[in-house]
């Protein structure tokens, strides 16, 4: 089954992982699993939302308990008892999602643990020198002593490898880097990557963009649910394969999936939007703007990250108050003081942060999925466990959630898996305006090409979508019309068209609405 | 067999099963000491005997460890408990001393509620604090534990009061079908509690808050009003609990009444397996938990232990049964039990 390894010039792996496995309840997580990695080279991670990726890393840094096989690091067999042990092996990792102090300073959180020590005080002046210097390596001129939430999540992204550079870590896990990061901000990430792989540190490197992936990786290792498919050179494998193993169907399954579905001229049946928002802003967050999202029809918001896409948003939806302006909802005009209130009147937001403000980690699938129902009804009538099992099982299927079991605990759940939970609670609620920010990030090509479609569906049937993302491929694919914004304030408003490309998007955003 | 040893595995691995060894080990110590211990007897149609006598007892720390699992479920906590037991005692008991006629169930019932009425205020007052103002559970309810006995003193005008009124007396002393009224009114909101929260969606909407708030509140959740509604349950549950008490002794002792029974209460919630991180809660867990700490009082005197250890002999008790609850030592355990004998090789049928 499994295709041969290619051999390196190099013949020692500074990681081998033998026949790991590792099974939690309701879901086998990895089952005999084989990993190496060598000294020097960029190493990608690939396979689709749950094939395990990120258990395999965990596994690799202590975090999880293997059940069967070996970890050997720098030839000697290993068993980490968390990642504290890992790190002081030389292991280092940045998550996901980042995991490090908001309320503590950079220079803090880079040194947490390594301070610079006179006569067993901590000696600040050096530890911040000392953090200055490992920014100075990621090109990062920012002041060590400024708060950590001050800065952009690009920025706190950067931050958290400096700190993951701070024991002079011969591994470094870079798990989905780059899924906040802008362009020029990837450039920069790579920049760094390649210094360190040229110092001869073995990078781990897990990804959802496959430009990035061929970009950087010298070898990559395919695995599928947590089964391994292979370990490849990435010269040797061209994407279409690449993504044949990634999901294991054949190829004309996936093009179905990936085939655009065709824009065209909303059909505007009502005269009046569904949602307008007439000079809604608030004071430091987004400027005053105007957006009509009529029944039936995709808005997409392109703009960078920090340009007010997500604030726009919380303003509709009432998680944020607006301090000007209104809103209207079929012409009246409308309060939204709370989400519920949002909720009450057809309109639901799915939040660009899954683990804080979507899913509800140590619920169940099934809570999860109905919380948005409930939530509506109120809770003295308590959603019948019949009414659930038909809610839940048809989402589940409809999405193809993974495990498809209603009793699994959601926070166990893979990042893809875990949007879909979040899609379901909310379809479940049949709204009228769909606001999703971020739906399609950090998870695989196959869901996402799903979540596209279903967009497309849903706005076919007359449900009303604002569309935010940081592609703007995925944007113009999917929208009737496009809102840019730029520094938090709405700059332009085009309709899409087949002549629009992502050239004159990107050309507005650079311009500010100015041609 | 290797069914058998499994389900056997998996009651050991029941988050209850611990509080549950403690408290039969407890109930066998004072059988063994005192082998009347377990007779029931009936003596003017009233049941009398040692786990009567537990039950009656747990009582008061029931009511108040109910309210504090719902508080805790939210991430929160309630230090006030106490001090709104000594304030619902000194409510009720002054107006009743001051009225004409003590022993009318009218002013009696008119005591009470004016008592209730004080002490959801108190709770809306708590969960204000906590939900509006976003002040640390901890901190906004100190402000009442601290501050709540001072009201009660105002109240009593410094002294303890007593009174003598038999309906008010009946709350703590009194028997109906032959068990204690005390343990009838916190069995009847213990229930009312565990129907309420698991056959409408408040249990779930509760745990969902605790897990985490900001998701919640963007699923359309009202997290601020269930956090509010919560701290004013545990406040009037206290308040029924202070009825108890002081009905117990017929008087009202702003100083000692409920005196740490907050923290009794916060033990029972977490042997009970309820985190204090928020989330899910179990109140069949708390009356686990309730039933351990009374029987453990209990326990000390029939097993003669002197008056001051009691305290340490609590202590290791309560600490024992955290430490075969918590996650590390049970792996620990497990880790050293696999060692001993290699698990059992799955037989295909």
């Amino acid at each position: 089954m499994t295709d041969t390894a290619v051999t390196t010039q190099n013949p020692t792996p500074i990681v081998a992982m033998t026949g790991i496995s590792i099974t939690f309840p309701g879901v086998k997580a990895l089952d005999g699993v084989d990993f190496r990695l060598f000294p020097g080279e960029v190493h990608a991670l690939m396979g689709e939302n749950g094939a395990g990726k990120s258990t395999l890393i965990k596994a690799l840094t202590g975090v999880y308990t293997i059940d069967s096989g070996s970890i050997i690091v720098d030839g000697e067999e290993r068993t980490f008892a968390g990642p504290a042990q890992a790190q002081a092996a030389g292991i280092s990792t940045v998550y996901q999602e980042i995991n490090l102090c908001d309320n503590l300073s950079v220079a803090e959180n880079i040194m947490l643990g390594h301070e610079v020590r006179t006569a067993g005080v901590v000696n600040w002046p050096r530890t911040r020198n000392a953090a200055r210097e490992h920014l100075r390596t990621m090109n990062l001129d920012i002041d060590p002593k400024s708060s950590l939430s001050s800065h952009s999540l690009a920025v706190q992204q950067l931050v958290a490898i400096s700190r993951a550079m701070v024991v002079d870590a011969q591994v470094l896990i870079l798990d989905e880097p780059t899924s906040s990061l802008d362009a020029d901000e990837v450039a920069r990430l790579f920049d760094v990557v390649r210094a360190l792989r040229d110092r001869g540190v073995a990078i781990l490197f897990v990804s959802h963009f496959l430009d990035q992936v061929y970009e950087i990786s010298d070898r990559m290792t395919v695995l599928r649910n947590g089964t391994l498919v292979g370990e490849y050179l990435t010269a040797e494998l061209d994407r279409v394969e690449l993504v044949q193993k990634m999901i294991g169907r054949a190829l004309a399954v996936l093009e179905e999936l990936e085939e655009a579905p065709k824009r065209s001229v909303a059909q505007r049946g009502d005269t009046q939007p569904y949602v307008q928002a007439i000079g809604l802003g608030r004071k430091g967050t987004i400027e005053p703007f105007d957006l009509d999202v009529y029944a039936g029809e995709v808005v997409g918001l392109a703009g960078l990250l920090g340009s007010g896409r997500t604030e726009l948003a919380r303003l509709l939806y009432g998680a944020d108050h607006a301090d000007s302006g209104e809103i209207r909802v079929e012409g009246v005009p409308t309060k939204m003081r709370t989400p519920r209130a949002a909720l009450a009147r057809g309109i639901v937001y799915s939040s660009e942060s899954r683990k804080t403000e979507g899913i509800v980690g140590d619920l169940t699938v099934r809570e999860n999925i109905v919380l948005g129902l409930q939530a509506d009804r109120g809770w003295l009538r308590r959603i019948s466990k019949r009414k659930s099992d038909e809610v839940v099982n048809r989402y589940i299927e409809a999405l193809g959630i993974r495990p498809a079991n209603p009793e699994a605990i959601a926070g166990n759940l893979s990042g893809g898996n875990q949007q879909k939970v979040l899609l379901a609670r909310w379809l479940a609620t049949a709204p009228k305006l769909l606001l999703l920010d971020e739906p399609t990030r950090g998870i695989d090509v196959g869901a996402k090409a799903e979540i596209q479609k279903l967009v497309a569906d849903l706005a076919a049937q007359g449900m009303a979508v604002v569309f935010i993302s940081a592609e703007l491929e995925e944007v113009l694919r999917l929208s009737h019309r496009i809102a840019v914004l730029r520094d938090r304030r709405k700059v332009a408003e085009i309709t899409n068209s087949d002549d629009v490309t992502t050239d004159d998007v990107v050309h507005l955003i650079a311009s500010g609405g100015q041609s | 067999m290797s069914s058998v040893m499994s389900s056997a595995g998996a009651i050991t691995r029941h988050r209850l099963f611990w509080p549950i060894v403690a408290l039969a080990v407890l109930l066998l110590a004072c059988v063994l000491k005192s082998n009347t211990f377990l007779n029931i007897t009936v003596l003017d149609g009233h049941l009398y005997g040692g786990p009567i006598d537990i039950v009656r007892r747990s009582s008061v720390l029931l009511l108040v460890a109910l309210g504090m699992t719902l508080v805790i479920a939210t991430r929160g906590i309630d230090l006030s408990v106490g001090a709104v037991m000594a304030i619902a005692g000194a409510v009720a008991l002054s107006q009743i001393a001051a009225s004409d006629n003590p022993e009318s169930l009218a002013v009696v019932l008119s005591a009470i509620g004016s008592a209730v009425l004080v002490c959801l205020m108190i709770g809306v007052f708590n969960g204000f604090l906590v939900a509006v103002v976003g002040i640390q559970p901890i901190i906004a309810t100190l402000v009442i534990m601290t501050a709540g006995r001072g009201i009660a003193m105002l109240i009593t005008g410094g002294q303890i009061t007593t009174v003598t009124s038999g309906p008010y007396h009946t709350i703590a002393t009194g028997y109906w079908l032959g068990l204690p009224v005390a343990a009838l009114i916190a069995g009847f909101f213990f229930l009312v509690m565990a129907l309420v929260t698991r056959r409408t969606a408040l249990g779930v909407l509760i745990e969902s808050v605790g897990i985490n708030p900001v998701a919640s509140r963007l699923a359309g959740v009202r997290a601020r009003t269930i956090i509010w509604t919560v701290y004013v349950l545990c406040a009037f549950f206290a308040c029924v609990a202070g009825f108890i008490r002081s009905s117990d002794i017929m008087a009202a002792d702003a100083n000692n009444a409920g005196l740490f029974i907050e923290l009794d209460a916060i033990l029972a919630v977490v042997i009970g397996g309820t985190s204090l991180a928020g989330g899910k809660f179990s109140l069949v867990g708390t009356l686990v938990g309730v039933l351990v700490i009374t029987t453990l009082t209990f326990s000390v005197t029939i097993l003669g232990i002197p008056a001051n250890a009691v305290s340490l002999f609590k202590a290791l008790v309560v600490i024992l049964v955290c430490l075969l609850q918590s996650p590390v030592v049970r792996h620990k355990l497990r880790a050293r039990r696999r060692a001993v004998a290699p698990a059992p090789v799955e037989v295909p049928a």
